[in-house]
C-alpha cells in the first residue's frame, strides 16, 4: 500500500518525459515561477472551435427572435436593451472561457497576462462574426419560408439601422471588444474583478427588478427617487446607472469579506447561541415577508403569491425527490387533485356534489382525499425503482388530468368546462381571500409555506427522515437494516401529495376556477426544474429556485418580472438546467448531503488528507484509492 | 462439538436456492445454537453468501425451511427478518456513505422505534425521548470499537472513514438493530494482519459481552481457527464437512474441494 499524498508541501518535479502542453513551451512549477506567455502564442484551434460554437449560438439566438422581442425592454435607457444584451452574453462567455487554463496536476502552464486578452478578443470576434454572417445572409437571401424570424426587423436591429456593411463591421468589433473585456477580467486582480462583477450584477438586477422596486416605492411614497433612477419608458437612466454602479462598487470594496465573515461567525457559534442567531435570521426574514406586501401594489403581490404557490409545490416535491429520492415526474397530479377537491367542496357550481363548505373545513377533506389519491397512486408505483418509477409517475400525472377532462367524469368535474365561480377562502370570518386581493392570497400562501417548511425541517431530523435518506442511498441495504422501504416511500409520497394539495386548494380559491388545462405535464416539469435548479434536498435552495425561476422568468402560465421572456421561458429553463448540470450539479444553494454525494471522491480525499496531517502517520490506507 | 443449548437459535432444514437451474444451495441442514460462533467456509461459488441472502430473505428459497427462535422465516420481507432479530453485514461494504457515522447506527434502529410523523411534527416528549435513546444506544455500539468511531467521528459522513473503519461501522450498524444473531460476511477481507487480529478478538467479545450468536463467512483460516466454535464447509451448495477447526482442516473432502482432486493423497 504505497500512498502519495497529493498535497505534499513540495510537489515532486514533473518528469521530463511528460508530454508538453498543447502549445505552451513551458512546464511550470507554481503560480509564481510560471513563465509569462507571449500574447500571440494562442491555441488557435481551441479559439476557432469555441468561436464557431459561439457563432452558431448567436445565429440561433437571433433566429429565435429573442433580440427583437426583448429589444423593447431597456436595461439602461438608450444604451443597452435586453435584446442586445442577449447578443453579447455569448461573446462574453466565450472570451472568458477560452482563457480557461487546463491545470495539469494543479500546476498552471503560465502566468495570466496579455495572452488572455488577445485570446478573448479573437474568440469574441469570431462569435460576433456569426452575426456579421447572418447580416450578410439576410441581406442577400430570403429564407423567410422556413425561418419565420428571418426578417428585415432583425436585419435592422443587427445593423443599428445603418446598412449591412455597418452590421458586418460592428459585430466583429463588438464581439472582439466584449471578448477582450472578458479576457481582461481574467487578468485583473481578484478584488477588481469582484467589484466589476458586483457593479454589473447590480445594474442587471436593478433593471430586472424595475417593476418590483417602482411598485414598492409607490407604496412607500418615494416615487421621486425612483423617477430619478428609472426612465419613464423603462430601464435605468444613465445618471441612475452611474450612481448605482458607483454605489455598488464602493459597497463591494468596503463590504469585502464582511458577509463571509458574518456567516463564518454564525457557523462558528455552537449550541443555543447558534440557534438564537438562526432564529433571529428566520424572524427577520419572516418580518420582511409580512411587511413587504403592505407597501406593494397588486401586480407585485400577484407575483409574490405565484412564487409562493410554486414554493409550496416545490417543497412538497422536495420531500419526495430530494429526501426520499423518488423521481416523481407526475407531481402535478396532486396539485390537480387538491384544486379539484377544493373546488368541489366549496363551489356552489360544482356539477354533482356541492356541499359549499367553508374553505378551511373543505381543506380537511382536501387533505384526506389527496392523501388517499397519494396512497392509491403510490401503492403500485412505489414497488418500482429508478427509471421505471419515473416513467410510471409521468403516466399517472397525465391519467389524473385526463380523468378530469374525460366525458365519463364530466358529470362530476365539468370536463373541459371545469368548475367556475369558486368562492374565495374565508379565514374564520376575518378575511376573504380571493384572486381580486392578491395581498391576502400571498399571506395565506405564506402561512402554508411556513407549515411546509416546518414539516420538511422536522421530518428530515426524525427517524422517518433518516429512513428516507437510507432508502435514497441504498434501498437493498435499507431493507436489510430493518426499514420497511415500501411504507417509508409511500409515506414520502403521501406527505408530498398533501403539501401539493395545499397549493392546489389555494390556487382554486385564488383563480376562482379550475380547468384540466391548468394541470399540464409542463407544471410537473417546471416544479422539478425549480427543485433541481435551487438545490435538491435544501429548503432554502428550493425557495431560492422558485424565486429566481418563477419570480423572474415566470411559471408555466404566470408571468414573471421579465414578462418579455414568456415566449422564451422554456428555452431559457432548458439552457439554465444544462448549464447548472455542467457547472454546479448540486444546485444554486445545495444541501450539504447532495454536495457530498456529487463530489464524494474529492471530499473524501480532502478528509483523508486532513486525517493524515492530524494523526501524523499513515493510518492503514484506502487501499482501493 | 460445542453445543451450549438444547434449542438451536437458527435452523435450516433441507434448504435449497435455485438460480434458474443452478442450485446455489442444495438441501442444506444447519443449526446455530445461542451463544455460538459458527464459521462457514468454502471455495468461491460454494453458496456461502447465498446462504446469508436466503436467511435474510434477500433471495427466495426454493425448498426447505429456515427457523429462527422456533418460528419460520419463509415468506417474510427482509425488514421483518431484521426486526425478528437477525442482522448482517455485507461482503462489499455497503454503508449509507453520505450519512454520518452516528446516523448510520441510528437509522438501523428503525425497526425498534415507533414514533410516527405526528410525533415528529408535534415534537412530543415521547419523540424526543426516543431520539435521545437511539442516539445513546448508537454511541454505545460505536464505542465498542474503541475511540475509532467516537468523538468527532460521530458527525462525519461515513465515506470519510478508512477502509477498516468502514468495516467496523458495518458491524456497529448490524449491532444497533438489536439482534440475537449476527451474520458477518467476510469481516476481515481487505484488512492487514494487525487489523484482522484485532477484529478477531472483537468477534469473540461480541459473543461474550453482547451475547450474540454469530455466523461468520471467512476466507482467512487464521481468523476461522481463532473464532470458531464450529466450522461448516460448503461446496457447490452442499455441506461437505462440519466440526471443529482441527477436524475440518484435515478432512480429505475439504482439502479436495479447496485444492482439487488428488491433492488430499
Amino acid at each position: 500500500m504505497s500512498l502519495t499524498a497529493p498535497s505534499d508541501p513540495a510537489p515532486p518535479p514533473r518528469p521530463a518525459s511528460e508530454p508538453a502542453p498543447e502549445t505552451g513551451p513551458s512546464v511550470g512549477g507554481s503560480d509564481d515561477d510560471a513563465p509569462p506567455r507571449p500574447p500571440f502564442a494562442q491555441d488557435w484551434r481551441r479559439i476557432a472551435r469555441m468561436g464557431a460554437i459561439g457563432a452558431v449560438g448567436q445565429i440561433f439566438i437571433s433566429l429565435s427572435n429573442m433580440p427583437v422581442k426583448l429589444d423593447g425592454r431597456a436595461i439602461i435607457e438608450g444604451v443597452l436593451s435586453l435584446g442586445y444584451l442577449s447578443l453579447v452574453v455569448l461573446p462574453l462567455a466565450a472570451g472568458s472561457r477560452v482563457g480557461h487554463q487546463l491545470r495539469r496536476e494543479g500546476v498552471p502552464f503560465h502566468r495570466p497576462g496579455a495572452h488572455e486578452v488577445v485570446g478573448g478578443a479573437a474568440c469574441g470576434a469570431l462569435v460576433g462574426g456569426g452575426l456579421s454572417l447572418l447580416a450578410i445572409l439576410i441581406a442577400n437571401f430570403n429564407l423567410r419560408e422556413p425561418l419565420v424570424n428571418w426578417s428585415p426587423i432583425l436585419a435592422d436591429l443587427l445593423a443599428f439601422n445603418r446598412g449591412t456593411a455597418f452590421a458586418v463591421v460592428i459585430w466583429f468589433a463588438i464581439g472582439a471588444a466584449v471578448g477582450a473585456a472578458a479576457g481582461l477580467l481574467r487578468v485583473v486582480p481578484p478584488l477588481a474583478r469582484r467589484v466589476l462583477w458586483t457593479m454589473v450584477l447590480t445594474l442587471f438586477g436593478a433593471a430586472v427588478l424595475e417593476s418590483l422596486t417602482t411598485d414598492l416605492a409607490e407604496g412607500m411614497g418615494i416615487e421621486a427617487l425612483i423617477d430619478w433612477f428609472y426612465a419613464p419608458r423603462g430601464g435605468l437612466t444613465i445618471t441612475g446607472a452611474i450612481a448605482l454602479a458607483a454605489g455598488s462598487g464602493v459597497l463591494a470594496l468596503v463590504g469585502r469579506g464582511r458577509i463571509k465573515g458574518a456567516k463564518a461567525r454564525i457557523d462558528a457559534l455552537e449550541g443555543p447561541a447558534r440557534n438564537r442567531a438562526q432564529g433571529g435570521l428566520i424572524l427577520a426574514t419572516a418580518a420582511v415577508l409580512v411587511i413587504l406586501p403592505m407597501f406593494a401594489g397588486k401586480l407585485t403581490n400577484e407575483l409574490l403569491a405565484n412564487v409562493g404557490l410554486f414554493v409550496l409545490l416545490a417543497l412538497g416535491l422536495n420531500i419526495v425527490v430530494g429526501l426520499a429520492g423518488i423521481l416523481d415526474l407526475g407531481y402535478v397530479a396532486f396539485f390537480a387533485v387538491g384544486s379539484y377537491s377544493a373546488a368541489v367542496l366549496t363551489a356552489a357550481t360544482s356539477p354533482r356534489i356541492n356541499p359549499e363548505l367553508p374553505w378551511f373545513v373543505a381543506l380537511i377533506g382536501v387533505v384526506i382525499l389527496t392523501g388517499l389519491v397519494g396512497l392509491f397512486i403510490g401503492a403500485p408505483v412505489i414497488r418500482m425503482r429508478g427509471d421505471y418509477l419515473a416513467i410510471v409517475t409521468l403516466g399517472f400525472g397525465e391519467i389524473i388530468r385526463l380523468l378530469f377532462l374525460s366525458d365519463w367524469l364530466s358529470g362530476w368535474f365539468g370536463g373541459s368546462q371545469g368548475i367556475t365561480n369558486i368562492p374565495g377562502a374565508e379565514i374564520f370570518g376575518l378575511a376573504e381571500v380571493a384572486g381580486t386581493d392578491p395581498r391576502s392570497v400571498f399571506y395565506l400562501v405564506l402561512a402554508f409555506c411556513a407549515i411546509a417548511i416546518y414539516v420538511s425541517w422536522r421530518l428530515e431530523r426524525s427517524r422517518i427522515g433518516r429512513a428516507w435518506m437510507a432508502v435514497r442511498e441504498d434501498e437493498t441495504v435499507a431493507e436489510a437494516m430493518g426499514i420497511n422501504t415500501v411504507n417509508v416511500k409511500l409515506l414520502a409520497f403521501v406527505v408530498g401529495a398533501v403539501l401539493g394539495s395545499f397549493s392546489g386548494a389555494i390556487f382554486s380559491a385564488k383563480v376562482g376556477s379550475v380547468f384540466p388545462a391548468s394541470f399540464l405535464i409542463l407544471v410537473s416539469i417546471v416544479i422539478l426544474v425549480v427543485v433541481i435548479f435551487g438545490g435538491m434536498g435544501n429548503i432554502v435552495g428550493v425557495i431560492a429556485g422558485s424565486a429566481v425561476l418563477i419570480g423572474v422568468l415566470g411559471g408555466p402560465k404566470q408571468p414573471g418580472l421579465l414578462a418579455e421572456f414568456s415566449e422564451f421561458k422554456l428555452l431559457i429553463y432548458g439552457a439554465l438546467l444544462v448549464w447548472m448540470m455542467l457547472a454546479r450539479p448540486e444546485g444554486l444553494i445545495p444541501s450539504v448531503r447532495r454536495t457530498r454525494e456529487l463530489h464524494q471522491e474529492e471530499l473524501a480525499q480532502d478528509a483523508w488528507l486532513r486525517g493524515q496531517t492530524e494523526d501524523g502517520h499513515v493510518e492503514h490506507g484506502e487501499d482501493r484509492a | 462439538m460445542n453445543v451450549p443449548g438444547p434449542e438451536p437459535i437458527l435452523e435450516t432444514r433441507d434448504l435449497s436456492v435455485d438460480f434458474g437451474g443452478l442450485k446455489a444451495l442444495d438441501g442444506l441442514d444447519l443449526a446455530v445454537y445461542p451463544g455460538e460462533i459458527v464459521s462457514v467456509i468454502g471455495p468461491n461459488g460454494a453458496g456461502k453468501t447465498t446462504l446469508f441472502n436466503a436467511i435474510t430473505a434477500t433471495v427466495a428459497t426454493s425448498e426447505g425451511d429456515i427457523c429462527f427462535e422456533g418460528e419460520s422465516l419463509i415468506g417474510l420481507d427482509p425488514n421483518r427478518v431484521t426486526s425478528r432479530g437477525i442482522a448482517r453485514t455485507f461482503q462489499n461494504v455497503r454503508l449509507f456513505a453520505n450519512m454520518t457515522v452516528l446516523e448510520n447506527v441510528m437509522v438501523s434502529q428503525h425497526c425498534r422505534t415507533r414514533q410516527s410523523v405526528f410525533g415528529a411534527l408535534l415534537y412530543t416528549k415521547a419523540f424526543r425521548n426516543e431520539e435521545a435513546e437511539i442516539a445513546e444506544r448508537g454511541k454505545e455500539v460505536l464505542s465498542f470499537f474503541g475511540h475509532r468511531l467516537t468523538g468527532y467521528r460521530f458527525d462525519q459522513p461515513a465515506y470519510t472513514l478508512s477502509y477498516a473503519n468502514r468495516r467496523r461501522l458495518e458491524i456497529a450498524r448490524a449491532m444497533a438493530t438489536q439482534p440475537n444473531l449476527i451474520l458477518l460476511d467476510e469481516p476481515v477481507a481487505g484488512m492487514n494482519p494487525t487489523e484482522s487480529a484485532e477484529l478477531t478478538g472483537l468477534i469473540g467479545r461480541l459473543r461474550d459481552e453482547w451475547g450474540f450468536a454469530i455466523v461468520v463467512i471467512e476466507h482467512d483460516m487464521e481468523v476461522v481457527r481463532e473464532v470458531s466454535d464450529r466450522v461448516v464447509v460448503l461446496d457447490h451448495g452442499v455441506k461437505i464437512a462440519e466440526g471443529d477447526y482441527a477436524d475440518v482442516s484435515t478432512d480429505p473432502q475439504v482439502i479436495e474441494a479447496y485444492l482439487g482432486h488428488g491433492a488430499a493423497s
